[in-house]
C-alpha cells in the first residue's frame, strides 16, 4: 500500500462555516531532463491536505524544510496552482475563479514572507510598494491614496515620512513591517504569514509578533501563520498543524498539542528544541537521519524510518497511518497510538509484531 | 567569597589561557563612515572550555571570530594595538605563512551555510584529505584514509562511499557534518563555530550539537560558539559571553547568567525571546533598533533603549563592571543598583 | 530557516541593493564622467554626434559635388583637401561629415529597433508560460545559430540596394536575438522574487508587473548591451557597405567610402584611413562607454568613504 491516498483522508479540525476550507488539497511538481522534458519522477509538495481554518483565529503551521508548508501557503492563495483538491473561501471554490472575479478575490487573502529582503522591489519607495495595491483595486487614489499609505506606515509602527526612501535605507524588521503594510493596504480578512519572523534577530522578532497579534485585533484579521520555530507558533497560534513530507500528521489546540504530542514526530521536534534555562533537564529525543526527499518518500507512515515509538514495526512501513482523532479536537496519525481505527489484526496481517501503546515520552513542557 | 561589586574588572590572569584577546578592534571603512565592528573586545578560553558569544546582527560576534583567525580583509582593519595572544605568540603579528600553518591545524572554524562553505567539484572526501595533505605533507593515500575515518567520527553511515560523494548529494546536516570533520582533523585545540546550526532544521541542530558535545570531550579542545540563539548556548556552553554595540556587555557562568542576569540588555533579550515552554500572552520587547556601527552612541550604547538610563549613562561609556565572582556587566547600574526602576512588564511598541 | 539579520552594506563597503543615487556623485552619470578614459570615450561621441547634427555648416564641399573629374581625381590631402579627393573628385572631408551622419544614425536607430524587438520577445517568452517559451526560444536559437553577415547579405542580395531606412530595419532586425535572450533570462529569475509574487498576489495583471516591477531592474543590462549594440552595428553597416550593399549613391557613410578607397587602397591610403580611423574611434569609444556601464550597473561605482 503506498502513498497517495492522502486525498480520500477525512478533513480534520473542521467548523462550522470556516473561512477557509481545504478538501485534499495536493501540488505535485515534476522533476524533469533533458530537452523535452523527459519525466524523472515528482515532488509531492503537498500531498493531500484537508482542513478548515475558522474565522477570528490563528491556525499555526510547523514543520521542517520540505514539509510542504510554505507550498501549502502559495497554494490556497493561487500563487501556485493546486493540482487537485478543493479550496473553498468564504464558501467560494477559489479554484473556479478566473480573470476579474480572481483579481477581486485576492484582495480579501493575502500574504506577508519571510525573507525581508527579497520581498520588496527595491527600485520602489516603500510608499509606492504599499501604495500599488490601492490602485490595483481602486480603493484610494492620488492624494488620497497618499494619505491612505501615511496612515498604514504608521499603523505598523513606522513613520509616514518613510515613505519616500528605499528599502536598503531600513533594517529587517522594518522592512517587515512594510510588508505588512503593503497586506494590509487592501483590507484582506485573511493572511498567510510564511515565516514571518525567521529572518529577524530575537527583539526585532518580539516586536513583529506583537504587532502581528494586535493588528489581528483591530482588523478583525484571520492568520494561517507558518514556522518552523515552535516557540514562536505557541505565542501566536489557537491551533496547530504538524505537517511531514506533504501530509498533516497531528493537528490539535495548541495547548492540547504542546502539552500532550501524540505524534512522535511532533514529540521528538518539541525535544529537540534548545530551551534557555540550563536547569531543565529533559530527555532529548535525537531523531536518527534527515528528513527524506519529497520525490522518494518512504513507505507507509512516511515517518518510519526515524520513529523511535516503542512498538514500531514491520506494519509501519507498510500501512499509511491515517489521521485519526485520539482525544477531544485532537488527531494524530499514528496507529501504534491508540485509539485507531486500524485494528490489531489488519496490522498482524501487515507483518505487526508489537502491540500499539500510549507513549508519552514528554513529561509535559512546562506551562 | 565574593569580590566587591561595582568595582571594574581587571584584565583578567590568562597565563594559563589558551587564547587572550586583548583590546581587539576592528573597523571597516564604508561609504557610510567608518564602522566600528569590535570595539574593544577582551576576553580569554582555557583549553577545554566552552565558551558561548552571543548576540544579535551588528554587535561584531561574527567579525570576533574571524579576527581570532585574522580572515579580516580590507576594506577591513584590525587595530595594531590589539592583541591576540595563542600558544605563546600573537597572532595578529605573524607572518602570512605563520598564520596559514595556524588555520585549520590549531584553530579551526566552521560556518553558518554549509552548501557555500564546501567546493561543489570535489568530492567531500577530497576537501578534507586536502586539508590532511597541506598541514601534514601526507600521501594522496594516508590522507585519504584519514577523510574517511573523519567522515565516520562526525557521524556518517558508510564512510567510505559518502567519501566519494559530492556535496549536492548530501543534507544539510550530512553537510554540516563534513564541515566539521574538515575543522577538526588535524586536531585543532580550538573550534570557532559561527552559527553551526542556523541554517539547519531544529531537529537536525540536535543532531549536531549532540555531535559537537562528543567531539569536545573525545578530542579534548575548546570551542567559541557564535550564536543569536541563547537556546543552544544554555545546551553546550560553560560561559557566556553578551555582545552588543561591539563590545563585551556581560559575561558570566552558564547558570549565573540565566538565574541573574545583570546588563538590561540581556535581560530584554532573555524577555523577548518566545518560549516553548511558557505561555505569555504578549512578549516583552526591547524598543526601538540596534544603532549603526557608523555611529555608536556616546556613554553607554544601550541606553536609547534601556529602561533605567540616565544623565550618567549619556555622559560615561561604563567600563566592565564586576558584579559577583567572576559575573561581570558592562553597566552603571552595578555601581549604582539603587537606580534599577522597576520595568513595566508589558511594553507596547 | 533563520538567518542572522545581515547588515545593510556588505562587508566590502558596497550597498547590498542598487541603490536611489542620492547625491549627484553617486548617480552613474557623474561616474561616467569620473573615469578619465571614459569621459574621453563620451566627448568623442558628443563630438561626433555634433558633426553629423552640423554636418550642412561643417562641410566644406557639397558631398556629392564632382567638379573636375580628371585632374582632381585621387589627390592627395592638402589644405583645399583636408582629407583628399576620391576617384570622383569629391571632397573626402564632406562625404566623411555627411557619412558620419549615415554612419551613426543606422547604427543608433537599428540599435533602437533591436533593443525594442529583443526585449518584447525576451519579455513574451519569459512571462508567457512554458509553453510560449519553449517555441520561442527555439525560434531565437535557430536564428542565433546563423552568422549576422550571412543572413543579411542572404536577404540584402535578394533586394539589390537598399535605402536608408531600409538598412535600418534590416540591421535592426537581425540584431535583436541576443538581446532577446539576455532579457528573458534576467525575467526568468526576476519572476521568482517575492517582491513579484507579492505583486501577484495583490492581484496585478501581467503586464502591469511588467512595466513596474520587471522593466525597471532589466533596464540596466539592456542599456549595456544596447550600447555594445551600436558599435556592432557601425562595424556591420560599414561592413555591409564594403560588400556592396550599403548605402545607394551619392549618399556616402564611412562603409562606402571605404569601398571606394578598396581599388586604390596603396595609391590613394587617405580613402581608406579616414573611414577606417574613424570607425575604430567610434567602437573603441561606444565599448569602452558600454563596459564602464556595465561596472555601473552592479555597483561598483559608488564613492568609498
Amino acid at each position: 500500500m503506498s502513498a497517495g491516498n492522502g486525498a480520500s483522508a477525512p478533513p480534520v479540525g473542521t467548523v462550522a462555516s470556516p473561512l477557509l476550507s481545504l478538501r485534499g488539497l495536493v501540488k505535485h511538481f515534476p522533476l524533469t531532463s533533458g530537452w523535452f522534458g523527459a519525466s524523472k519522477g515528482t515532488v509531492r509538495a503537498l500531498d493531500g491536505v484537508s482542513f478548515d481554518v475558522a474565522r477570528g483565529e490563528t491556525l499555526g503551521v510547523v514543520g521542517e524544510s520540505g514539509c510542504g508548508k510554505t507550498t501549502l501557503g502559495r497554494t490556497i492563495l493561487r500563487l501556485t496552482e493546486p493540482t487537485a483538491g478543493e479550496i473553498r473561501f468564504d464558501g467560494v471554490d477559489i479554484r473556479a475563479l478566473k480573470g476579474r472575479e480572481l483579481r477581486t478575490m485576492r484582495r480579501r487573502m493575502q500574504m506577508i514572507f519571510q525573507d525581508p529582503y527579497a520581498s520588496l522591489n527595491p527600485r520602489m519607495t516603500i510608499g509606492t510598494t504599499v501604495k500599488e495595491g490601492l490602485l490595483i483595486h481602486k480603493i484610494a487614489r492620488g492624494a488620497q491614496a497618499d494619505h491612505r499609505v501615511r496612515q498604514l506606515l504608521e499603523e505598523v509602527g513606522l513613520r509616514a515620512e518613510y515613505a519616500a526612501q528605499y528599502p536598503h535605507e531600513f533594517s529587517g524588521g522594518q522592512r517587515q513591517r512594510v510588508g505588512i503594510a503593503r497586506a494590509l493596504a487592501v483590507e484582506p480578512s485573511f493572511i498567510v504569514c510564511d515565516e514571518p519572523v525567521s529572518a529577524l534577530d530575537v527583539s526585532v522578532q518580539a516586536q513583529v509578533i506583537n504587532l502581528l497579534r494586535d493588528l489581528q485585533q483591530s482588523h478583525a484579521l484571520t492568520y494561517l501563520f507558518i514556522a518552523h520555530d515552535l516557540a514562536v507558533i505557541r505565542h501566536m497560534a489557537t491551533r496547530v498543524a504538524v505537517m511531514y513530507l506533504g501530509r498533516i500528521v497531528e493537528f490539535a489546540n495548541v495547548e492540547d498539542l504542546y502539552r500532550e504530542p501524540i505524534m512522535p514526530y511532533t514529540q521528538a521536534l518539541l525535544s529537540a528544541i534548545p530551551v534557555p534555562d540550563p536547569k531543565t533537564k529533559r530527555q532529548r529525543i535525537v531523531l536518527a537521519g534527515e528528513v527524506p526527499s519529497a520525490a522518494n518518500p518512504p513507505s507507509g507512515c512516511v515517518f518510519h524510518p526515524r520513529c523511535q515509538h516503542p512498538a514500531k514495526d514491520a506494519a509501519c512501513s507498510r500501512i499509511v497511518p491515517p489521521l485519526e482523532e485520539k482525544a477531544p479536537a485532537h488527531w494524530a496519525a499514528c496507529f501504534k497510538q491508540p485509539p485507531s481505527g486500524v485494528s490489531w489484526e489488519s496490522q498482524q496481517q501487515a507483518g505487526a509484531t508489537k502491540m500499539p501503546e500510549r507513549h508519552l515520552p514528554l513529561v509535559s513542557i512546562r506551562g | 567569597m565574593t569580590s566587591p561589586s561595582g568595582i571594574a574588572a581587571s584584565e583578567p590572569a590568562a597565563s594559563d589561557a589558551l587564547i587572550d584577546v586583548q583590546n581587539l578592534r576592528v573597523a571597516f571603512s564604508t561609504p557610510a563612515g567608518l564602522a566600528r565592528a569590535v570595539d574593544g573586545v577582551s576576553f580569554s578560553i582555557a583549553p577545554g572550555e566552552t565558551v558561548g558569544m552571543v548576540g544579535e546582527s551588528g554587535c561584531g560576534k561574527t567579525v570576533t571570530g574571524l579576527s581570532l583567525l585574522r580572515l579580516i580583509e580590507p576594506p577591513g582593519l584590525i587595530d595594531p594595538a590589539s592583541r591576540i595572544l595563542f600558544e605563546g605568540r600573537d597572532l595578529l603579528r605573524l607572518s602570512e605563512r605563520e598564520i596559514r600553518r595556524v588555520r585549520g591545524r590549531r584553530i579551526a572554524m566552521v560556518f553558518q551555510e554549509p552548501m557555500t562553505a564546501l567546493n561543489p567539484v570535489f568530492t567531500v572526501g577530497d576537501q578534507i584529505a586536502e586539508v590532511v595533505r597541506v598541514h601534514e605533507g601526507a600521501s594522496r593515500r594516508a590522507a585519504w584514509q584519514r577523510a574517511v575515518e573523519m567522515l565516520e567520527r562526525v557521524g556518517l553511515s558508510s564512510p567510505a562511499e559518502r567519501a566519494k560523494q559530492y556535496p549536492h548529494q548530501l543534507s544539510g546536516g550530512m553537510r554540516q557534518r563534513v564541515l566539521i570533520g574538515m575543522a577538526l582533523v588535524m586536531r585543532p585545540a580550538l573550534l570557532i563555530a559561527d552559527e553551526p546550526t542556523t541554517a539547519l532544521d531544529v531537529t537536525v541542530q540536535a543532531q549536531i550539537l549532540e555531535l559537537l558535545r562528543e567531539l569536545q570531550r573525545d578530542f579534548g579542545m575548546a570551542v567559541l560558539l557564535i550564536t543569536h540563539d541563547l537556546g543552544v548556548i544554555a545546551e553546550t556552553a560553560t560561559r557566556v559571553l553578551v555582545m552588543y554595540g561591539g563590545e563585551i556587555v556581560e559575561q558570566a557562568s552558564m547558570d549565573e547568567l540565566f538565574a541573574n542576569a545583570h546588563h538590561p540588555y540581556t535581560q530584554g533579550l532573555l524577555a523577548a525571546m518566545p518560549r516553548v515552554d511558557d505561555t505569555r500572552e504578549r512578549l516583552t520587547t526591547i524598543p526601538g533598533t540596534v544603532p549603526p556601527p557608523t555611529a555608536w552612541p556616546s556613554g553607554c550604547r544601550f541606553r536609547d533603549r534601556c529602561p533605567h538610563a540616565w544623565d550618567r549613562t549619556s555622559r560615561e561609556h561604563p567600563d566592565l563592571f564586576v558584579v559577583s565572582g567572576s559575573h561581570t556587566s558592562r553597566c552603571f547600574l552595578a555601581q549604582e543598583p539603587e537606580r534599577r526602576r522597576a520595568v513595566v512588564a508589558e511594553q507596547t511598541e | 530557516m533563520h538567518r542572522a539579520t545581515p547588515l545593510s552594506y556588505d562587508v566590502a563597503g558596497a550597498p547590498l541593493d542598487a541603490p536611489a543615487p542620492e547625491t549627484w556623485r553617486r548617480t552613474p552619470v557623474a561616474a561616467l564622467w569620473r573615469d578619465g578614459g571614459t569621459r574621453a570615450a563620451l566627448l568623442l561621441l558628443i563630438a561626433l554626434a555634433l558633426v553629423a547634427i552640423l554636418a550642412p555648416w561643417l562641410a566644406p564641399h557639397d558631398p556629392a559635388a564632382q567638379p573636375d573629374i580628371i585632374t582632381l581625381k585621387n589627390q592627395a590631402p592638402s589644405v583645399a583637401h583636408p582629407f583628399g579627393t576620391d576617384p570622383y573628385s569629391r571632397d573626402v572631408l564632406s562625404r566623411m561629415i555627411y557619412g558620419t551622419r549615415v554612419s551613426l544614425s543606422i547604427a543608433i536607430l537599428a540599435m533602437l529597433l533591436s533593443t525594442f524587438v529583443g526585449t518584447a520577445y525576451g519579455l513574451t517568452a519569459a512571462l508567457g508560460g512554458r509553453f510560449t517559451d519553449a517555441v520561442l526560444m527555439r525560434g531565437v536559437d535557430t536564428l542565433l545559430a546563423i552568422p549576422r553577415i550571412l543572413l543579411l547579405l542572404g536577404v540584402v542580395a535578394m533586394w539589390g540596394s537598399l535605402s536608408v531606412p531600409a538598412l535600418i530595419v534590416v540591421i535592426g532586425l537581425s540584431g535583436w536575438f541576443a538581446a532577446a535572450r539576455l532579457v528573458r533570462t534576467q525575467v526568468l529569475a526576476l519572476r521568482e522574487r517575492d517582491f513579484v509574487t507579492a505583486a501577484r498576489g495583490l492581484g496585478a495583471r501581467t503586464s502591469s508587473i511588467a512595466v513596474r516591477h520587471i522593466l525597471p531592474h532589466v533596464a540596466s543590462p539592456i542599456l549595456v548591451a544596447a550600447t555594445f549594440g551600436i558599435g556592432a552595428a557601425l562595424v556591420i553597416e560599414a561592413g555591409l557597405a564594403y560588400l556592396g550593399f550599403g548605402v545607394p549613391e551619392p549618399q556616402a557613410s564611412w562603409g562606402s567610402i571605404l569601398r571606394e578607397g578598396h581599388d586604390v587602397l596603396v595609391s590613394a591610403w587617405w580613402l581608406s584611413a579616414a573611414p577606417g580611423a574613424a570607425l575604430v574611434i567610434s567602437v573603441l569609444a561606444v565599448n569602452v562607454i558600454a563596459d564602464r556601464l556595465r561596472d555601473i550597473a552592479s555597483g561598483r561605482h559608488l564613492p568609498r568613504a
